[in-house]
């Protein structure tokens, strides 16, 4: 957790996380869990701060190529994603599987 | 086959990826829904500038613990539970109405983040950590501070193992105040010397 807390404090310029008055701020609830999320990996040591950090600079710097204007939190999780997958934690096909059970989850919702 | 970078434009993807993420390293017994309640717990709450605030609140509020904090902010702070787990010392400077104390790092972006939370974008900037020592009192002003030419200004360079925080004045019309409701009248600003405290209205 400490790394990660300096880790987190020296995150600048293209990926510092967004916040107010000192405080880091999420939108939507997801955004916290998918913060709580990269840093509980690290905390378990599945990889380094620096290995997102740079993950998540060049997500950023393909996002701002192809003038793509999703968020902050989505190009973090897309980042996390990139880095787990890479990492062998999970595959890309369990990923897209388990997002498809829970869209269609939503799409039922609405035909409610 | 797609990759990530290209293929979560949205938010409800990305709302929808983090949720199947979540589900898929907890059934694989990677991480414990448990754990990452304790981070996004403690990043939400416990660390933020919350901390110094009760730290300014306990001191304006006791002036035994007030003369602890000024004389070793380290352990004063330490006995509210805070501190910095990386072994830095903190140092305590009061501001009164005729010193008037500001905080830098001049190096880089050294900062108490275990009382003040993560450092304001503004504060690790070049503009801020040359100028204020070069021309505190403009940059003072540029933060909407004006200070009268008598008061004396300070400013202190933090390095990695020694971090500053400021003691603000306590402000007019909260000699009622309990120590709750001072906390809540605290700004991250203030600690760091670059904004004084409002007077709230009678």
């Amino acid at each position: 957790m400490q790394q990660a807390d300096r880790q987190i404090a020296t995150m600048e310029a293209q990926i510092a996380l967004p916040r107010e008055n000192g405080e880091l701020i999420f939108q939507a609830p997801w955004e916290a869990r998918a913060f709580g999320l990269a840093v509980a990996l690290n905390q378990q040591d599945l990889y380094e701060c620096r290995e997102f950090s740079a993950e998540l600079a060049a997500t950023i710097a393909t996002a701002d190529q192809n003038n793509d204007p999703a968020n902050y939190y989505t190009r973090w999780i897309a980042s996390l994603e990139e880095l787990i997958i890479t990492k062998g934690l999970l595959s890309r096909e369990q990923l897209d599987a388990k997002t498809a059970e829970y869209a269609a989850g939503i799409d039922n919702e609405h035909e409610h | 086959m797609n990759n990530s970078r290209e293929s979560v434009h949205t938010e409800t993807d990305a709302a929808l990826r983090t949720r199947a993420l979540e589900s898929l390293l907890v059934e694989k017994g990677l991480l414990t829904t448990d754990i990452i309640d304790e981070v996004v717990q403690k990043y939400e709450q416990d660390v933020g500038p919350l901390n110094g605030a009760k730290v300014v609140a306990r001191a304006w509020s006791d002036p035994n613990y007030k003369r602890r904090l000024l004389a070793n902010g380290t352990a004063a702070i330490a006995e509210l539970g805070f501190g910095d787990a990386h072994g830095s010392k903190i140092v305590v400077l009061e501001n009164t109405a005729s010193v008037h104390h500001v905080v830098v790092c001049t190096l880089c972006s050294c900062y108490p983040w275990s009382v003040l939370g993560l450092p304001p974008s503004w504060y690790k900037s070049y503009a801020y950590r040359s100028r204020v020592v070069r021309e505190p009192r403009v940059v003072l002003r540029e933060f909407d501070l004006e200070l009268s030419d008598s008061v004396e200004i300070r400013v202190w360079d933090s390095n990695s193992d020694l971090r500053y925080m400021v003691l603000p004045e306590r402000p007019a019309n909260t000699e009622d105040h309990s120590e709750k409701q001072l906390v809540s009248l605290v700004t991250r600003d203030s600690m760091i010397g670059v904004a004084k405290i409002e007077a709230p209205a009678k």
